[in-house]
């Protein structure tokens, strides 16, 4: 446990040292945040909300990009050897990123919180704790699944490649971007097998429908689940070596990576109720619109 | 006498279809420095990468302080340094930063600050990593492994790669290390680095030990033979040069002509009337006591930069 809280206080201020960590953490979530409000929250003050929920979202998700990219870069350049003689284990390399990510994203949230209050006159907060919990669950998990990634490939650009995949699909196909009841069916269909939809749909029913942490309790057992899950299989899956093979018994625990989200789609299809949720937020927003709006964003049912 | 602080029994190890090590075994007494000495890809980094506890064994006995270097947990590693062959850290981590923190995370540690003065990284300790010379990288890589005051340590090619003054400095690091009696597993390929600073050598080829003991002794194994290296104004060839009277053995690299011979002036005055009688003259000639560098050579028939 010490080893893990000397290596965050270590990581963090390596990150707040690198500009393309200040620039993807703090900037680029800002830069959303401005494109968000202005597409989804023009001139309607009631919208800002769901906006600033895709925005944090967003923030959220790019914990995952960050710490593949970093781990796979230590093991590449022998850094990772160099603790691996000392007594320091795989745990608290994980821990420490996950807990240094964490800290580092929560001013970022705070920000974003305060630029929608006092620029974009956001007059109310939604469920705070709601959001302090999905938020924490997000980062566990989406942290989690990046150092996954960097267990199973092989160096920056094999990751970055990867990375660009699940990127694209959580942003894209999530509702982080375009709302999820603005996707066809069959898209939003597969989107509930993504653990980003459930991060995205958990921000709005908080921050929109101020609904209770029960409320989104299918949301969040999601994610407690997949934060759960991923954080075990990246430490299964650990190599300190770039030259360690990635072995069959790993490829099968990251195959079973995707287990949790296909349960979770599968319940989600037959039971859930997300995608309905996530239309109620979303028309509460589009009723609020101006008047001067003549096309419903919104396709009929 | 108490039990070696390292036993090596029988190690081996493979690559895929190459054969590292084959069957490499030796002992190393606490309180000395003890060298393996062999070309690139002899099977040293691996020796050592599995004393370290960073590989796997395939076969054989290894026990470092008495545990078994693949014992899981910190308890292994509470008790080894290790400078590896290629240390790296962050970039951007400063150097105090990066001593504190591995002093952080051993049980048993010595003052950051006092190592760091003792390198002579006082005023670097704020300096980034990435801002080190390679001279005050590999300082900083030896004031780590110390950290935890280890009772073992592993300097892997120390100073492979520095010039030869950052070389000398790591030699008196080494040196000093010597005097208070640190048990240390050095690996190298550099001849002097191994007679001036080992207690005992190993010397090393494809996977196995083919000699050991201490320079002294090794060097003995060639007490039969002096060394003479001589530059010539025309090549010869070397199988004209081992028919000269008293030549044991004769290898030529670079231009320069390294002769063994059992009888030092018989074959030099053979030498000369043979150079004579071809038209051929000498430009040097040196005549020296045996190294561990003809110890390799003789047992290998290589030398140990081929």
């Amino acid at each position: 446990m010490r080893n893990a809280w000397t290596l965050t206080k270590v990581r963090m201020r390596l990150a707040l040292r690198n500009r393309a960590f200040i620039f993807f953490s703090l900037i680029f979530p800002l830069i959303f945040l401005f494109l968000m409000i202005g597409l989804l929250a023009r001139r309607n003050v009631v919208a800002v909300p769901y906006a600033l929920a895709s925005v944090l979202a967003i923030t959220v998700m790019g914990s995952f990009w960050g710490l593949s990219i970093q781990l796979v870069t230590f093991r590449e350049q022998g850094i990772l050897r160099r603790f691996r003689v000392a007594p320091v284990g795989p745990g608290a390399m994980l821990a420490s990123s996950i807990l240094s990510n964490y800290i580092l994203t929560l001013p970022t949230v705070a920000i974003e919180f305060e630029l929608a209050r006092r620029i974009f006159h956001m007059s109310q907060w939604g469920n705070l704790g709601g959001v302090f919990l999905l938020i924490t669950l997000g980062i566990i998990t989406f942290a989690s699944l990046g150092l996954i990634i960097a267990s199973v490939t092989n160096s920056t650009q094999e990751t970055q490649v990867i990375n660009q995949i699940l990127w694209s699909a959580f942003l894209f196909l999530s509702g982080a971007t375009l709302p999820l009841p603005m996707l066809p069916v069959w898209l939003q269909h597969f989107a509930l097998f993504l653990p980003a939809t459930y991060l995205v749909t958990g921000l709005e029913r908080v921050m929109v429908g101020r609904v209770g942490v029960t409320q989104v309790g299918a949301e969040i057992v999601a994610l407690i689940v997949s934060a759960g899950m991923a954080f075990f299989l990246s430490q299964q899956l650990f190599r300190w070596e770039p030259e360690a093979k990635v072995g069959p018994r790993a490829k099968a625990l990251a195959a079973a990576a995707i287990v949790p989200f296909l349960l979770l789609g599968l319940w989600e299809t037959a039971h859930g109720n997300l995608r309905s949720a996530a239309r109620t937020d979303f028309l509460s927003i589009e009723r609020a619109a101006p008047a001067e709006r003549v096309t419903p964003l919104l396709p009929a049912r | 006498m108490s039990a070696p602080i390292i036993e090596v029994h029988n190690l081996t190890k493979s690559y895929g279809a190459v054969q590292a090590l084959r069957g490499v075994s030796f002992d190393v007494e606490e309180g000395e420095v003890f060298g393996l000495l062999g070309p690139n890809g002899a099977g040293k980094t691996s020796t050592v990468e599995i004393l370290e506890g960073l590989r796997p064994a395939d076969g054989g006995i290894v026990s470092v302080c008495g545990l078994d270097p693949q014992t899981p947990g910190a308890t292994f590693k509470q008790e080894i340094g290790a400078v590896l062959q290629a240390t790296a850290l962050p970039d951007k981590i400063r150097v105090g930063e990066a001593i504190s923190m591995f002093a952080s995370f051993y049980k048993r540690r010595r003052d950051p600050a006092a190592l760091l003065k003792r390198f002579g990284l006082e005023e670097k300790r704020s300096t980034f990593y990435s801002h080190l010379s390679g001279g005050q990288k590999q300082r900083l890589a030896l004031a780590m492994s110390l950290v935890n005051e280890p009772r073992v340590l592993f300097l892997d090619e120390p100073t492979a790669g520095l010039d030869p003054q950052v070389r000398r400095e790591i030699y008196t690091i080494i040196e000093e290390l010597k005097k208070e009696r640190k048990t240390i597993l050095l690996t190298t390929h550099y001849i002097e680095e191994a007679e001036k600073l080992c207690d005992h050598v190993a010397i090393v080829d494809k996977g196995r030990v083919i000699a050991q003991g201490t320079p002294r002794e090794l060097k003995q194994r060639s007490a039969g033979t002096t060394r003479i290296e001589m530059r010539l104004a025309r090549p010869e060839s070397d199988a004209a040069l081992k028919q000269l009277e008293g030549v044991a053995d004769c290898h030529a690299s670079d231009g320069v002509y390294v002769v063994h011979s059992t009888r030092v002036p018989q074959t030099i005055v053979s030498l000369v009337k043979y150079l004579e009688a071809n038209g051929n003259e000498l430009s040097s000639l040196d005549i020296a006591a045996p190294s561990l560098e003809d110890v390799f050579l003789e047992l290998t028939g290589r030398s140990l930069r081929d």
